[in-house]
């Protein structure tokens, strides 16, 4: 186990994590960040013009500040609770596991919270952070939706103008998702140029921010793009983990043999992930969309079959071809649909705390309609990834194993995917 | 090959700003941008700069989006960028790459600053390197002899230009406005206040880019800067023309227009 190094390079200029009520409740594990520049070992950093480079500093300064701020933390703590629907349980899936080789299995249940994600967590951090910053203006990306979803959500209740950038494929294919930022009173940009999806409304989202950063503050959706956003995401989104693993050890008495989740830009599975690094005997597996299977080249598997680059300002694996340009990916599900992923996912695959694997379309449409026909919960297509990771991990590890998975988001925006995939 | 010190001297000597003129290699053609960017070089262009296409252009605006993208479905590669810098730099222009990061850190630092000197190029402008990440390329360019341009941004606080400023040679790339590129009506009044506030941090030459598509704006940024960068303005001039010729055409009366800017 590499674990000793990885715990000495990870707390380099460590001042430490957010802790919220969870964390004391649970007896907290310490967090770490990455340095001072941003780096995850040689991953993360900031690759963005320098016109950005005050306002990075600007959010990364006002969010030290935060998070030791009792008064920041308890507003977090309560609209955590009263509006997101915080602490989310866990749920053991006996049924289904039947199909896992006997392991035990246990969701996190994230598609419970409101607005059935765990994008919620993030994006009400975030948005509290832009009223302490003076911002009056939020712009976000979104692949699914989901992450736009929440960013409109935050905005309306905290009375923030809203602009969402969505790639016009997507906006096509989560018509449902775009309906619901309109009600909410979210601006929705069409992105036209380039994929038209996630990785040019994040381009979008960029030179938008780039223009009006003076009363703009971009609402990251992930754990990737240029320092701080990896690590404010990952704070605003630990809880996950930092509940399930106080949840599990009150069911079961122990700790879990392995945490499963699914790894788009990495914002859930780091959420579940991190409050269990320092648990060495706890196996990470994060799952990546497969799509159509890696030998056909359609796929969004960053983390098992790309290569180290530069994507959306951080230093991370992507998907590229021998000359840097980003290769696109292809994923049934839009959330997981994207080229690069956030750098601390890197940092623990290239340290070896965590495993990555590829879970195919199909593979991840079948746990999809076995987790709805045998304990009546359909998940998101993401989580379904995980889900089937989950699935394969439980023969492997036989029938004394416990697993966590993340169910990251509910599978309602899911159902036009699925009636054409099931012919429903 | 022409440096940009060889450049500024004489555009010192001549009481005049510099003309650095924008285009991507591979656009409209591969041989079309030789032929754009020498029309612009004998039009009164002092500096080239031929842009290397890359996927996610998250700097530039839609004028450039669209030539690059052109470019890359016409399957430009980084071994016809280094060709179109060796046709360029043959017109006596002192030639430069505008690069995003990714291609090079790809290629390979020092195999992309050894084949860029090769092929006569003076130096590259990097937009998205930041001056932290910025040492493995500034090593490789002095091992290979050409300069690095790195951009100030209005938005940048003294100690970031110091900052910048130190990792430049050449000159120093002032954005005029909080922005992507793009011709606009009027370039940013922060322009010249940032251009004073850079000079207090190097005695380099400092160029003024972003929004600068005619004569009269040349001649207003020639005023108080050392060089004068227009980019979108020549592409929408190649982007409008109903064939090659007549955008060839167009692109060299905009130049002389720019060149008589810069010597009003």
């Amino acid at each position: 186990m590499t674990d000793s190094v990885h715990r000495e390079e990870r707390t380099t200029g460590a001042e430490g994590v957010l802790i919220t009520s969870a964390d004391l409740a649970g007896g907290g594990v310490r967090g770490d960040d990455p340095d001072i520049r941003g780096k995850f070992g040689v991953f993360g950093g900031r690759y963005v013009p320098e016109a950005l480079i005050p306002a990075l500093d600007e959010v990364a300064a006002e969010y030290e500040k935060a998070k030791t701020d009792l008064g920041f933390i308890r507003e977090f703590d309560h609209l955590l609770r009263t509006y997101a629907g915080r602490p989310t349980t866990i749920t053991e899936v006996p049924r289904f596991a039947e199909q896992a080789g006997g392991a035990r299995l246990l969701l996190k249940r994230e598609d419970l919270t409101h607005t059935g994600a765990h994008k919620i967590n993030n994006v009400l951090g975030q948005a509290l952070l832009t009223k302490r910053l003076g911002k009056t203006r939020v712009i976000a990306e979104t692949g699914a939706g989901q992450h736009g979803v929440a960013t409109a959500t935050a905005a309306a209740l905290m009375g923030l103008e809203c602009v969402i950038y969505m790639g016009a494929v997507d906006c096509e294919r989560q018509a449902l998702n775009v309906a619901r930022m309109k009600l909410l009173g979210a601006t929705v940009v069409p992105v036209t140029n380039g994929s038209q999806t996630l990785k040019d409304a994040i381009n979008e989202a960029f030179r938008d921010w780039v223009t009006n950063v003076d009363r703009t503050h971009y609402l990251f959706g992930t754990v990737a793009g240029p320092h701080p956003f990896p690590e404010i995401v990952r704070d605003f989104a630990r809880i996950i983990g930092v509940e399930a693993r106080r949840q599990v050890l009150e069911l079961t008495g122990r700790l879990p043999d392995a945490v499963a989740a699914a790894v788009g830009g990495g914002s859930n599975a780091i959420g579940i992930f991190h409050a269990f690094l320092d648990d060495e005997n706890v196996q990470l597996h994060g799952y990546e969309a497969g799509g159509r299977g890696a030998e056909n080249g359609e796929h969004a598997l960053t983390l098992t079959k790309g290569s180290i680059g530069v994507l959306h300002g951080s230093r991370t694996y992507v998907l590229q071809d021998e000359e840097g340009q980003t290769i696109e990916s292809h994923s049934i599900s839009a959330g997981l649909d994207y080229p690069g992923v956030g750098p601390e996912h890197a940092w623990l695959k290239d340290s070896g705390r965590a495993v990555y694997h590829g879970v195919t379309d199909a593979e991840a449409m079948e746990a999809f309609s076995l987790l709805a026909r045998t304990e009546g919960i359909i998940p998101a297509i993401e989580s379904s990834h995980a889900l089937a990771g989950a699935l394969k991990l439980g023969r492997e590890l036989g029938p004394e194993a416990t697993i966590l998975v993340n169910l990251s988001g509910r599978g309602d925006k899911d159902m036009g995917t699925a009636m054409k995939y099931f012919n429903l | 090959m022409t440096t940009l010190q060889t450049v500024f001297e004489k555009a010192r000597a001549e009481n005049r700003s510099a003309l650095v003129g924008y285009l991507p290699a591979g656009f409209p053609s591969k041989d079309g941008a030789v032929a754009a960017a020498t029309a612009m070089v004998e039009a009164g262009c002092d500096v080239i700069e031929i842009g290397l296409p890359y996927s996610d252009p998250l700097m530039d605006g839609p004028t450039i989006q669209d030539a690059v993208h052109r470019s890359l479905l016409n399957g430009t590669r980084i071994s016809d960028v280094m060709r179109t810098v060796e046709g360029v730099a043959a017109s006596g222009a002192a030639t430069l790459v505008m690069t995003y990061w990714n291609p090079v850190d790809r290629y390979g630092a020092e195999r992309f600053a050894r084949d860029l000197a090769s092929a006569g190029g003076a130096g590259t402008i990097t937009p998205d390197l930041t001056p932290e990440e910025s040492g493995p390329w500034l090593a490789a360019s002095k091992e290979a002899g050409i300069d690095t341009v790195f951009l100030v941004a209005p938005s940048s606080p003294d100690e970031r230009i110091s900052r910048v400023a130190s990792c430049c040679t050449g000159f120093v790339y002032a954005a005029s406005l909080m922005g992507v590129t793009g011709a606009r009506e009027s370039v940013g009044s922060a322009a010249e206040g940032l251009v004073k506030r850079t000079r207090s941090h190097t005695s380099l030459p400092v160029c003024v880019g972003l929004g600068v598509g005619n004569g009269r704006q040349a001649a207003e940024v020639a005023a108080y800067a050392d060089g004068v960068i227009v980019g979108s303005a020549f592409i929408r001039r190649l982007l409008d023309a109903p064939d090659e010729k007549t955008g060839l055409a167009e692109v060299r009366e905009l130049a002389y227009e720019l060149a008589r800017g810069v010597r009003r």
